[in-house]
């Protein structure tokens, strides 16, 4: 990978959790308007690189960042730097959807309202929905409780939720593990049909998904220690055809992990 | 063949009563029987102040009761409404949920989402503390120390005051309404609040707009069962409130609530089955009314929320 397109970039980042070192100088970057898959075998570090893609890791007790993360043109861990406006600017889907135990208009509304976006409110959660591939689904019903929606449809609403403020990056920590073939099905295209307009870093354990959605893959294991670092990355086509390092070949052919 | 063997396995496949199972049945009817204390019991209440606050209400009127400004029933010339005690318990309650509601929703939201560990630790402890103390002990606080200060800023105020025991009373519900809340503020998932941050939102944002709504059941109720107990308590407010029937808004004045007036009357030499013993009774069985009626609007509210959540 390159840094030309690069619209985030990780330098020799490591991650410790009190003393377990749970990361190590890993430095990767991540390219505009494509999906950049993060795979590795369970406990290799994959969701902690990306909770510090948007200082989510700042919420974990003990949590500590070593290296950069840049993000136009700055560390978004340079104390000046307030959490809050990262992670309005990069996004995150989580792994169990959780939707606010309010409305479905609510739940959209939330970003737009905390951050003063108040100026056609209706406007921006129509907009949202539409390109969560919710719209139709709920369209009636959007003073219902979220909590009314099947999980497929949760996961989406909080994709909406998440498209509503904005962000250039979207990070995805295993979208669709919770949910049934046919919600996955839909979360999938969904990711393709956002990198129109975002950038999306999805971790996944499903290599099928990983070759079906991303354009770019990233392979992280885990050392003695236990602590994780990077083996290669580049394009996915590569990684899952004509991989570099035999570790990638060994884990994307089912061998381990 | 596996399976005959399995099915000729003596062991594997005896269905028969297992030992001891009159051993469990035994301890299920213990079970029941503890169980049943509690039920009993309230029946037992319920039965007695009816019967007891019959004879008064034959005597006197339930509309004279409860619609009469005047409580006098030992001094003449004699009066039985008891508003005067309604209005002197509901002014020390709300005075108490002036102090308790915001301290305590604010305490408990600052527990939840903002203490250290360390810190958290330590406070806990004092609030069950707090909690623990005898009420007869903040009754001469607020007699013996707080009406003295609160007479510096207010000269009109009275010996016995409901301002005084109001006060008292609200930190003394204080830890009930923190802790209760609190309760149902840390049971609000982190996802949740992991939600919240991801769209940009700050620590207070999470508090205010997230943690507290989704926890508002709770909260409520922790408000409504700590206002039950407010109206209930009656050492803090016999000891520093006062002993004077009055129908005022005004909690500078002595006052009476309705259990003082159930402790000085018991406390009396009043004859037994006198008009003025029974009063005991329609005043516990109005009580009773009150304390039930606000858990069930508790109750409804909660289930209310649940619902909507």
């Amino acid at each position: 990978m390159t840094d030309n397109d690069a619209v985030l970039s990780v330098r020799d980042l490591s991650v410790y959790y009190g003393e377990f070192r749970a990361i190590k100088n890993i430095s990767l970057s991540f390219q505009a308007n494509r999906v950049t898959a993060l795979i590795g075998p369970s406990g290799c570090g994959k969701s902690t690189l990306l909770r510090c893609l948007n200082r989510m890791n700042d919420l974990v007790p003990q949590a500590r960042v070593e290296g950069e993360v840049v993000y136009s043109q700055q560390d978004i861990y340079d104390p000046q730097i307030d959490p809050a406006q990262v992670r309005l600017h990069i996004g995150m889907v989580f792994q169990k959807p959780n939707p606010f135990p309010k409305s479905i208009f609510d739940n959209v509304a939330f970003g737009l309202k905390i951050n003063g976006l108040t100026n056609n409110i209706d406007e921006a959660v129509e907009k949202s929905l539409r390109s969560a591939a919710l719209w139709d689904e709920v369209k009636d019903r959007l003073n219902e409780n979220a909590m009314t929606l099947s999980g497929g449809q949760q996961q989406r609403l909080c994709i909406a939720r998440t498209l509503a403020v904005e962000p250039e990056i979207i990070l995805m920590d295993e979208p669709a593990s919770a949910l049934d073939p046919i919600g996955t099905l839909a979360i999938e295209s969904l990711m393709r049909d956002l990198t129109e307009k975002y950038t999306i870093v999805v971790v996944t354990h499903n290599m099928q998904q990983a070759a079906r959605v991303s354009d770019e893959t990233a392979f992280l294991m885990m050392d003695e220690d236990r602590a994780g670092y990077l083996v290669e990355s580049g394009k996915t086509d590569n990684i899952f055809q004509n991989p570099k390092d035999e570790r990638t070949e060994a884990y994307i052919t089912g061998r381990f992990g | 063949m596996r399976n005959t063997n399995l099915v000729n396995d003596p062991v594997t496949f005896h269905l028969g009563k297992r030992k001891g199972s009159l051993q469990e049945k035994i301890v299920g009817f213990i079970f029941f029987l503890c169980a049943s204390v509690s039920i009993v019991t309230t029946i037992a209440i319920i039965g007695t102040l009816l019967i007891q606050s019959i004879p008064f209400f034959q005597e006197v009127g339930i509309w004279e009761f409860i619609s009469g400004d005047r409580w006098s029933p030992i001094l003449k010339p004699r009066a039985y409404g008891v508003l005067p005690l309604v209005f002197g318990t509901s002014l020390v309650a709300f005075l108490s949920l002036l102090v308790a509601v915001p301290v305590g929703l604010l305490l408990a939201i600052f527990l939840s989402e903002y203490s250290p560990k360390r810190l958290r630790s330590i406070l806990k402890p004092m609030l069950e503390i707090l909690a623990g103390i005898p009420t007869v002990v903040y009754g001469y606080f607020a007699l013996t120390y707080v009406t003295p200060q609160l007479q510096k800023i207010f000269p009109d105020l009275m010996v016995f005051n409901a301002l005084s025991a109001g006060l008292v009373m609200g930190l003394m519900i204080t830890p009930m309404v923190s802790s209760l809340s609190e309760d149902a503020m840390t049971a609000v998932p982190q996802s949740l609040r992991n939600a919240a941050y991801a769209l940009g939102a700050t620590k207070r944002e999470v508090a205010t707009k997230v943690v507290v709504p989704a926890a508002t059941s709770g909260i409520v109720a922790s408000f409504l069962l700590s206002f039950s107990r407010a109206i209930g308590e009656t050492m803090l407010v016999t000891i520093a409130a006062g002993a004077t029937p009055k129908m005022t808004l005004n909690p500078l004045e002595s006052i009476q609530t309705m259990t003082a007036y159930i402790v000085q009357l018991a406390l009396g030499e009043t004859p037994h089955g006198s008009l003025e013993y029974n009063t005991i009774f329609a005043v516990g069985l109005l009580l009773f009314i009150f304390t039930l009626v606000i858990n069930l609007v508790g109750h409804f509210l909660v289930q209310h929320w649940k619902e909507a959540i």
